[in-house]
């Protein structure tokens, strides 16, 4: 195995994006990370594209392929892979991207992840979203993702006395970092009493604990590290990648307010590269809904189980909070939801933080980021490590 | 949804019928063909037993879901919980006959035989199981011969909006 290298990245704005097609935004951020990287297409070996549903969504299957003919490149016959797991669709497909390069059977992949959620209607978006529940035995029987995370919720206040006030905050913490992301679906910020008395979805979550339905794509492109500097002055190094699956739905999980895939893949992310929570300054968290952004803390191994609540509410993962800093982006319910977009989404804000060209949403002196996504409910969880290298 | 395709599910989501590890004793729901649990996994290939619940539990995690799931638009809000039931499985479903605030965690339970959604007018109905707090730990608050009559007279019950 080979070190990997993140030698460009390139998305397109987030929100609804009524006058542009899937097609469309997918070449954009595919284009723009080929453009970033400074690689023409003939040095291209393969693609591989994170997507949830656009069978359902745009009733489109064999998307892979078709990206990239749209980009101009059939005529080239390049191996192309669609990659599936819910919301952590980007994040896996980016895993698979990060294994062929490690490999060595290809050398420049372009990896990217896109989602069109505004083509249908909003009820039948969330309903689309939610097969990434058990159907069968879950959304059957009258549950929905929002209603799922709502009984974590209840339960984790219930264990260990959480406060409804403490996961409001996290969506005040993401509107107030995505006010600053031009990219952003949402770039207002949002107070406390806002997000308490907005209209319920599954009490105790609101409207503004959940993140929306977006359109977007990302893209990021990855190669051998040896060679990265052909590239870019600041390659990024994948430290390591891991993903980690548990039981579809929460009714057979071991325990509903621990994510065993989430603490699995975090583990060995850190066992593999050596490194440990502390270590991390920037992290882009899987927060599509309030509570899930403090269980993943964590699990992730920022705090300890149980605390996330008030150690968010006191401001620990704010810039220059005692770190790391949490979701620069927006996070899912700022930035957006653009489902298999989102961990590309994540890689391409770490890269600029760690490349330093985050603006004024810059953390300073990053030089390890770690990204976190989740399908469903957490069935599968995947997590980076993204270290600069001097 | 095709007919075969909630049909072929009736023994589960009519019946509780779940199945137990004849290794461990663990039950499962809905029944499984290999244990989880078992740590030589082939062991139990072949000695998984149907396995019925009583339907008994009590509340583990509920909450009230007011933007409904497919084909529960006319029933919110409803309050959905997780039920642990004495057997060991949790289970996903509605609690109904009773009134939003005053479903909590523990509350005891029993499953019911209920209509859970319709495609439309022209499709499928699905029925399977909710839960309904038990008869015998409802607060006699009238005389019970006249409690059974009147929710004789009613089976779904009248007890506001989270009945269905």
């Amino acid at each position: 195995m080979r070190d990997v290298a993140i030698l460009g990245a390139g998305m397109t704005r987030f929100g609804e994006l009524w006058d542009r097609s899937f097609r469309e935004i997918g070449i954009e951020a595919g284009l723009g990370a080929m453009v970033d990287a400074r690689i023409s297409s003939a040095q291209l070996d393969a693609v591989y594209f994170g997507n949830m549903a656009s069978g359902s969504l745009i009733e489109q299957e064999q998307i892979a392929p078709l990206i990239l003919d749209y980009a101009g490149l059939g005529s080239r016959h390049l191996p192309a892979v669609r990659v599936e797991a819910g919301g952590a669709s980007g994040a896996l497909a980016l895993h698979q991207g990060y294994l062929a390069v490690a490999s060595g059977l290809y050398d420049i992949v372009v990896v990217g992840g896109a989602e069109k959620m505004t083509d249908v209607t909003d009820e039948r978006g969330s309903d689309i979203a939610s097969a990434t529940a058990d159907h069968e035995w879950e959304v059957v029987f009258g549950a929905t993702l929002p209603s799922l995370w709502a009984l974590v919720a209840r339960r984790h206040m219930h264990e260990f006395g959480t406060k409804r006030e403490e996961f409001a905050q996290v969506s005040v913490h993401d509107h107030e970092m995505g006010s600053r992301n031009p990219n952003a679906h949402y770039r207002n910020k949002v107070t406390l009493p806002q997000v308490l008395g907005a209209g319920p979805v599954a009490e105790p979550l609101g409207m503004l604990d959940c993140a929306p339905l977006s359109d977007g794509a990302a893209a990021v492109v990855l190669g051998p590290l040896d060679v990265a500097r052909k590239y870019t002055d600041t390659p990024i190094r994948i430290a390591a990648s891991q993903v980690a699956t548990d039981s579809m739905a929460l009714q057979h999980r071991r325990e509903i307010t621990t994510i065993d895939a989430t603490v699995e893949s975090a583990q060995r992310a850190f066992r593999r590269a050596r490194r440990a929570p502390s270590d991390v300054q920037v992290a882009e968290i899987h927060d599509a809904y309030s509570i899930a952004a403090l269980i993943s803390l964590e699990d992730l191994g920022f705090v300890p189980k149980g605390k996330g609540g008030p150690e968010f509410a006191s401001g620990r993962f704010a810039k220059g909070g005692a770190g790391p800093t949490v979701n620069p982006s927006g996070g899912l319910k700022s930035q957006g939801r653009p489902f298999g977009a989102v961990g590309i989404a994540q890689a391409v804000e770490l890269v600029r933080q760690l490349r330093g060209e985050a603006k004024d949403r810059q953390v300073s002196g990053a030089t390890l980021g770690l990204a976190h996504d989740l399908g469903g409910t957490g069935a599968t969880s995947v997590v980076h490590l993204f270290e600069r290298v001097n | 949804m095709s007919i075969a395709r909630f049909w072929r599910e009736t023994p589960q989501r009519y019946n509780l019928g779940g199945s137990k590890c004849s290794d461990c004793s663990i039950v499962y729901f809905p029944p499984r063909s290999v244990c989880p649990n078992c740590s030589s996994h082939r062991r139990s290939i072949g000695r998984m037993v149907p396995f019925q619940l009583s339907g008994d539990g009590e509340v583990f995690s509920y909450t009230v879901v007011h933007e409904a799931a497919e084909g529960f638009d006319m029933q919110v809000p409803y309050v959905l919980a997780l039920v642990k039931t004495v057997e060991g499985p949790l289970l996903t479903g509605q609690i109904v006959d009773v009134e939003a605030d005053e479903v909590r965690i523990g509350l005891p339970v029993r499953a019911m035989f209920r209509k859970l959604r319709e495609e439309g007018k022209a499709g499928v109905i699905h029925y399977g199981y909710k839960f309904a707090p038990r008869e015998e730990d409802r607060a006699p608050a009238e005389p019970r011969g006249q409690r059974d009559a009147s929710r004789a007279a009613t089976p779904e019950g009248r007890r506001g909006p989270t009945t269905a």
